[in-house]
């Protein structure tokens, strides 16, 4: 029988990790994650799990910490937020191009300045591009199913990538829910041993790590890391599959709200697609056409899927939580639109910048998103580049 | 065990033939001495931060290193190998691993005293039972000789040049021995080439074997960076001791013991001379330079006597 509990966010994460017991983990403290490792270090305190803590002096260490554990043969994970990941930055490439399978819980949020505690996706969007996957939680029970998933996708052969397993600060760190966990010799039995195949602390064969490669080598060292973003698309469709077995909840690369029929759509990742979820339902009640894509799967970019789930809506407004400051647009927008063109789907888009910084994102904020697809819809406006939701006037 | 130099020279080498170090390199000699220091029956697993001795050993995709190794980034050699040593203690626990490690790193003086300073440190006071050895030749060797915390006063580099209005670096190398040591970690040591490498072969052994966290701040010419002529490298290490300018001692578990006390101290002179960094200070009316540099060492070493009386 599941554990019917209620848990914050960050709970839920470290209770995943209590459930895997994994070998080794480095953290540094950072406002909102700060909690899970605390929680883990607890945990082995009390003899609740044997998982070696390192506490480390930054999250560039932590980062480089988890990077040699896991080349040593461990199972190794780290957690931080915002200004903890960009410390980090030049070490993402680095775990990403040494195909080393950990995973980063990040706690999502604002990319300072000016220095801001509260969510927003600038932190995992400005390292969207150094070959990691990024699975994106809406709610506590998406952040606890999502980190259950994560080694399984991370060390699949096919793969070995670093998996950022991602939920949205405060909102669902700290919020505290009603989740459903899965029974530990479940979650152990899902998860399984690792045994790598090479390792550094394999006595029968040396193992070397990071190599200086020259022009003749770098470009398939990229080209590889590709191949393997391209086959985790398979193994995350897999391991959902088997996780809905254990499980009884389906993922997938994102979810459809009442987007079959939808008229509008609005594309979001993230906790703000609960509240998008209400404003749909209110409209849908006064007969208003309204449908939710949801995007978990940020990397590998599910385009063509996305794209196809569109097609038929008349205007959809795509969801930036983070800017990238193109002057053009978001980091989703630009995908999703660019995906759209590359299959032929010829929608009316806009593309949204909302809660950046923590800025509240309310039933309202979705509802007044809508009546702008509507107009747009039925060619009473124009579409825009991009729009805010919410900014004060 | 007494020091064996025939026994010692007849271990095999962990460091391989064949890679792209520079002739005459003092990093790779100081390399493959430390691991010489290992037991044969130990398995070690090598860092390297980002320098010289990392993109000519590990040219993709050959490897010079016999033993399993990681070069992550220039300035995180520290962290990178307690993440490694912590794997070996997890991974021990559930007995996944079986035998015998040794965790040893290698960085320049950049990766060392500078960039990678933050993340030393950290290693050094988490206590991990690794050893880091800084070769250091003191400048940025591998983008080219600049300027590095470690090189020191009056050199010239190509970020400090000597000029009309340039004598070279303005400032004094950073102590970065007693700094390490000021960490409270079990050992610590300077040593640099000399005669057999009997010094540095024992303190590195020494090193390698007590338990927690050590480390070896280790003089090693670049022929490149200090302009001397390449053969004499020996002969200007042992200056370098004799002159008090790079004085061999230990700090074990605390305690400061000097190695060697020369029976005649010679003048800096006879160090600075054969380089051609140091070759603007014997120009005329540069001789207030060097009484300036000959206090600074008389300065340090009596800092060092009076440490080690203690």
């Amino acid at each position: 029988m599941s554990i019917r509990e209620r848990m914050s966010g960050n709970e839920a994460v470290a209770y995943a990790i209590k459930q895997i017991n994994p070998d080794v983990m480095p953290a540094f403290p950072i406002t909102p994650s700060t909690e899970i490792p605390q929680m883990v270090s607890t945990f082995i305190a009390n003899g609740e799990i044997d998982t070696e803590f390192i506490p480390v002096e930054s999250e560039h260490s932590s980062m480089s910490a988890t990077m040699g554990a896991s080349a040593a043969g461990a199972r190794a994970l780290t957690a931080t937020s915002s200004c903890g990941l960009a410390y980090m930055w030049e070490l993402l490439y680095v775990a990403a191009s040494d195909r080393l399978p950990l995973v980063l819980a990040l706690v999502n949020r604002a990319l300072t300045g000016p220095i801001n505690i509260n969510c927003d996706h600038s932190d995992s969007m400005s390292a969207r591009d150094a070959g990691w996957i990024q699975i994106y939680a809406e709610n506590n029970q998406e952040a606890y199913d999502n980190f259950i998933q994560s080694f399984r996708i991370s060390e699949h052969p096919d793969v070995m990538l670093p998996f950022m397993a991602c939920q949205d600060g405060f909102i669902t760190s700290h919020a505290v829910e009603n989740i459903e966990l899965i029974e530990t010799d479940k979650v152990k039995a899902f998860v399984g041993d690792y045994n790598p195949e090479n390792y550094l602390l394999n006595a029968e064969m040396p193992m070397a790590v990071g190599p200086y490669a020259t022009s003749p080598f770098y470009m398939e060292t990229k080209m590889n890391q590709r191949l393997a973003m391209k086959n985790a698309k398979k193994v995350i469709l897999d391991v959902a599959a088997e996780f809905e077995k254990i499980s009884g909840r389906k993922y997938g690369f994102f979810e459809e709200y009442k987007l079959d029929d939808a008229e509008i759509a609005i594309v979001i990742m993230g906790s703000a697609a609960g509240t998008t979820k209400d404003a749909i339902d209110a409209l849908r009640a006064k007969g208003i056409k309204a449908g939710l894509l949801k995007i978990r799967v940020f990397r590998p970019f599910p385009g063509e899927e996305i794209a196809e789930a569109l097609k038929n809506v008349k205007a959809v407004a795509i969801l930036d939580r983070a800017e990238s400051f193109s002057a053009c647009g978001g980091p989703v927008g630009s995908e999703v639109k660019a995906a759209m063109f590359d299959t032929g789907v010829n929608v009316k888009a806009v593309n949204y910048f909302y809660g950046i910084g923590g800025r509240d994102y309310t039933v309202e904020s979705a509802t007044s998103v809508f009546e702008d697809l509507m107009k747009i819809a039925d060619g009473s406006m124009e579409p825009e580049n991009f729009k805010y939701v919410g900014l004060r006037k | 065990m007494a020091f064996n130099f025939k026994e010692v020279m007849n271990k095999p080498e962990r460091l391989a033939p064949g890679h792209r170090m520079c002739a005459g390199c003092g990093g790779t000699i100081v390399a493959r001495t430390v691991l010489r220091a290992l037991k044969p029956e130990d398995k070690a697993v090598i860092g390297n931060a980002t320098g010289c001795m990392e993109v000519s050993t590990f040219m993709y995709p050959y490897t010079a290193w016999e033993d399993s190794y990681m070069h992550n980034a220039f300035e995180n050699a520290g962290a990178t190998l307690s993440g490694i040593e912590t794997a070996y203690n997890a991974l021990k626990k559930k007995g996944k691993v079986t035998e015998n490690y040794k965790f040893i790193t290698f960085g320049g003086d950049g990766g060392t005293y500078d960039i990678g300073f933050q993340s030393l440190s950290g290693a050094m006071e988490r206590n991990h039972d690794m050893v880091y050895v800084c070769y250091d030749n003191g400048a940025y060797m591998n983008t080219g000789i600049q300027r590095s915390s470690a090189t020191p006063m009056y050199a010239d580099t190509t970020t400090t040049p000597v000029g009309s209005q340039s004598v070279g670096k303005m400032q004094n190398r950073k102590d970065l021995a007693s700094i390490i040591a000021s960490h409270d970690v079990p050992y610590v040591a300077q040593s640099t080439l000399l005669g057999t490498m009997k010094d540095l072969y024992e303190k590195a052994e020494k090193a390698i074997y007590t338990p927690g966290a050590a480390f070896l701040n280790v003089m090693a010419p670049c022929p490149r960076g200090w302009r001397y002529d390449t053969p004499d490298i020996m002969k200007i290490c042992k200056l370098a001791v004799e002159t008090c300018y790079w004085p061999l001692f230990e700090v074990v578990e605390g305690k400061w013991i000097l190695n060697y006390e020369p029976k005649k101290k010679l003048p800096i002179e006879d160090f600075l001379r054969p380089q051609g960094r140091f070759a603007h200070l014997f120009k005329p009316g540069n001789e207030e330079l060097l009484a300036q540099y000959q206090a600074e060492v008389d300065r340090r070493w009596e800092d060092l006597l009076f440490k080690c009386s203690r």
